[in-house]
């Protein structure tokens, strides 16, 4: 089949402002979007750019609207798209760097100022820690996070206001937050508890709708938020 | 403006055996992490199955047979001391890892869970052992995400996208290494007292591969470049199953599960091949299988391709064949919800790229390139030695898939890889920030940034008619029909005379970005250029050697041949030729005998 790819293009050392470039190409119903801007960048226009490392899912390097809607570029099929008409936009919210590539540095950020890591001074035993299945369980989801930022990209409270943490940051914490072995929970909730924190989320489930890992993203906002307003981690 | 920096370690790659050097470097030394990506976007994020340790946490398991385990797994290349010594660090390791939090998936003890992987055995009645500690079928991720948020709770400086071109040697002993800054195409010389490299492997030479775009073996050639050797290049793994055409890795954890291989005729056809472990042979003797199903005409529907078989109906039937049982003696049963908790992601690539259920269905699968035991030639503390008296180079370190220790000699085990991360990823930083402690900066040589910019410059310049992409297609193409599983003179020899020839036209390759801010071309270019070395010298080190060993198999010498070649390859690139020399392999407590499973 036929399909054409419609892509943003900026180049910030000669474009005063983006455009779009459409490139028409054969492609398999079973092909990747990501194949498809291999195949552009390889055979149309070289200075197109984009990241991309692992090309199925995992390492979180390339997200970027399809559509409209927050994707990972090397998991969404042709097939799955409505159109033969495929438009490629950088995600919202960051600032372009070059075509599809943004400045991930805020987003980075927010994911360190929430502690995104366990904290636990106590000496460990000389083999693992004890932890049941149901305690691994209770914060398994929010492990799953590759850290594309497909969520908070698509957050309509971030695109107003980029000084919030935004889901993925709250994602991050809520993994040490419900973890048994952390203790550093309250300190966490401290910090989302602020201007700029969890409140600011209004359940709208953008995140949740296109997380490519199926996090249940503002569940687990939801639950942080509980665990402010009750004081308890249950 | 070439920017300079100075610190007493300088690491470059940031997966696990990066980021693992740096959690220990940073202890006592300044250290600088510099990655081409992002940390977390790293190639250690897609290992699944499990890391190998003897916890026995299930059963009856110890370091002692996870040693010969991996010693029987390497077709007897590998280094016993190194071996021995990895196997022997593995339980403290992971423990480690347990204490920094990464969330292990748990036992009803409370546990960390383990299940079996190929080649992994009880010693004294030859049946697989659960000796893989795992987290669902991420663990790979957790393990990344767990040593990244650990590198920041130390606040480990990180230069991300920062891309290393090049090596800096200055009267024999390191000095540092130059990079280009992605975003903005400026060089920074970082002069260091201790370098290490931890870039990863080379997948990418071949056309089905499990191998992130990114995995174009810098490490080996920049120090190449550097008149530093290569070891045992020939031997690169071919994961059995790979998802058909696209190569995306399905974990041996599958088969651990309890999954079987099945052929056309619907038969498991591991049980002639391997008639103890059958599904849980070792990677090689696995895909050399498939290759004989496939030729002799039982791929599925006459394709290229077998079927892996995990739904609950199949498990269950070969588990009564098997007599496999749970730890409390009771038969080993699974369920449809007890494979999705267990292997969520594999359902989801299954369904997501080929459409496909496991739980209900079969999923087709081919071998697909996927780890090379080869590399810059280490010995068991990191330090990159030279020749075959393995004489050091003073500073520099190397570890994980870029390393040969060697560890996995002609065939590495699953579950070692990301056990030969974290130990050897430990023992790197650990020496590395030792050394730093003891000696000054080594003095930069003159125009520390020369060779880079010629390379750079060479590539920007380059105004011929040839397209990379074919060049690269070309190249991949014949590496796996030739110096793939299966290899002859023949076949490898028109490999190298391709590969040669793409090494040409390569010189007069088309470039379109001559931009400085994030040109992702000209990096894919000089990553090209890697690949096509490394493939040489692959296909260079396959032909010399006129044996099977492990993944290098030869229908030509279709027998291993203790005699000749029980020895280390090591390959150094002069004036654009490769050149080869051998060195002997360790061997302690395991005689060589002939491999069976």
């Amino acid at each position: 089949m036929q399909v054409t790819l419609r892509v943003f293009r900026f180049n910030p050392e000669t474009d005063k402002k983006p455009h779009y470039e459409s490139y028409k190409m054969d492609a398999e119903p079973t092909d990747r979007v990501l194949d498809l801007l291999e195949y552009a960048k390889s055979y149309f226009d070289g200075t197109l750019s984009f990241r991309r490392s692992c090309a199925h899912g995992v390492c979180g390097s390339d997200a970027v609207r399809i559509n409209g809607r927050n994707r990972l570029a090397c998991k969404v099929l042709v097939k799955e798209l409505k159109s033969k008409k495929i438009t490629i936009e950088p995600v919202l919210g960051m600032r372009v760097i070059k075509d599809l590539v943004v400045d991930m540095e805020p987003f980075f950020e927010h994911y360190r100022s929430v502690m995104p890591y366990l904290v636990n001074d106590e000496p460990p035993p000389s083999r693992e820690r004890i932890q049941s299945a149901e305690q691994h369980e209770r914060f398994d989801d929010t492990t799953k996070c590759i850290l594309c930022a497909c969520c908070t990209t698509s957050c309509p409270s971030f695109w107003s206001g980029e000084d919030y943490v935004g889901p993925a940051a709250i994602v991050a914490a809520h993994r040490f937050v419900f973890d048994s072995r952390d203790r550093a929970g309250a300190e966490r909730l401290k910090i989302l508890n602020d201007s700029f924190g969890v409140f600011r989320c209004h359940t709208i489930f953008n995140c949740t709708e296109c997380c490519p890992r199926e996090i249940e993203v503002t569940r687990a906002i939801g639950e942080v938020k509980k665990a402010i307003a009750s004081g308890k981690l249950d | 403006m070439t920017q300079y920096h100075k610190y007493d370690v300088v690491i470059v790659g940031a997966g696990g055996a990066g980021l693992t050097a740096a959690i220990n470097a940073s202890k006592t030394a300044s250290t600088a992490v510099l990655s081409k990506l992002y940390p977390t976007r790293s190639h250690t994020g897609t290992a699944q199955g499990g890391v190998g340790a003897a916890l026995g946490n299930i059963e009856e398991d110890k370091p002692e047979w996870h040693t010969f385990d991996s010693v029987k797994g390497s077709d007897y290349l590998g280094d016993q001391d190194a071996i021995e010594f990895m196997c022997q660090e593995a339980v403290q390791t992971v423990y480690e890892l347990e204490h920094m939090g990464l969330p292990f998936s748990r036992t009803p003890e409370g546990r960390i869970a383990q299940r079996p992987f190929g080649g992994h055995t009880n010693n004294i009645t030859g049946k697989p052992v659960q000796r893989a500690c795992y987290s669902a079928d991420r663990t790979g991720h957790m393990i990344l995400q767990t040593l990244y948020q650990q590198c920041i709770k130390h606040n480990v400086r990180f230069f991300d996208e920062f891309q290393v071109v090049d090596l800096l040697i200055e009267g024999g002993v390191a000095a540092g290494v130059v990079a280009i800054e992605i975003l903005t195409g400026e060089l920074h010389v970082f002069q260091a007292k201790s370098v290490v490299i931890a870039t990863g492997g080379h997948g990418r030479i071949w056309e089905i591969t499990s191998n992130a775009y990114t995995y174009t073996g810098d490490g080996v050639a920049v120090a190449m470049r550097r008149g530093i050797p290569a070891e045992d290049m020939e031997f690169f793994q071919f994961h059995p199953t790979g998802i058909y055409k696209m190569g995306i890795l399905i974990t041996e954890g599958v088969r651990g599960e309890g999954g079987v291989l099945l052929n056309n005729e619907g038969e498991r056809f591991m049980n002639r091949y391997a008639p103890t472990v059958k599904d849980l042979a070792s990677r090689d003797v696995i895909s050399r299988a498939m290759y004989l199903e496939m030729r002799d005409g039982r791929g599925i529907n006459g394709k290229r391709y077998l079927n892996l078989d995990v739904t609950p109906m199949t498990v269950n039937k070969y588990a009564i064949e098997d007599g496999r049982t749970k730890p409390d003696g009771s038969p080993y049963v699974v369920t449809a919800e007890e494979i999705l908790a267990k292997l969520p992601d594999i359902i989801d690539f299954a369904r997501t790229y080929i459409g496909v259920d496991p739980v209900s269905e079969p999923m087709p699968v081919q071998p697909t390139a996927h780890y090379a035991m080869g590399g810059i030639p280490t010995n068991m503390f990191g330090e990159v030695v030279l020749d075959k008296e393995n004489t050091v180079l003073p500073g520099l370190y190397a570890a994980g898939e870029v390393a040969c220790v060697s560890v996995h000699g002609a065939n590495r085990l699953g579950t070692n890889s990301l056990l030969d991360i974290i130990v050897f990823g430990k023992f790197s930083g650990l020496k590395a920030a030792e050394y730093a402690r003891e000696v000054n900066y080594q003095t930069l040589p003159e125009d520390p940034d020369g060779f880079s910019r010629q390379q750079l410059d060479g590539i920007l310049n380059s105004n011929g008619e040839e397209n990379a992409a074919d060049i690269a297609r070309e190249m991949k193409d014949v590496m796996f029909d030739h110096v793939g599983v299966f290899r002859t003179e023949e076949g490898m020899q028109k490999a190298l005379d391709k590969v040669l020839e793409l090494k040409g036209r390569f010189k007069n390759v088309k470039t379109a970005d001559l931009g400085n801010m994030f040109n992702t071309e000209l990096l894919n270019l000089w990553e090209l250029g890697n690949l096509i070395e490394l493939a040489e010298v692959t296909t260079v080190s396959a032909l010399a050697r006129k044996e099977s060993r492990g993944a290098h198999a030869r229908e030509d010498y279709p027998e291993r041949d203790d005699v000749n070649w029980l020895k280390h390859t090591l390959a150094w690139m002069r004036d654009g030729n490769v050149e080869l020399d051998y060195k002997p392999v360790t061997i302690t407590k395991y005689e060589p005998k002939k491999r069976v499973y």
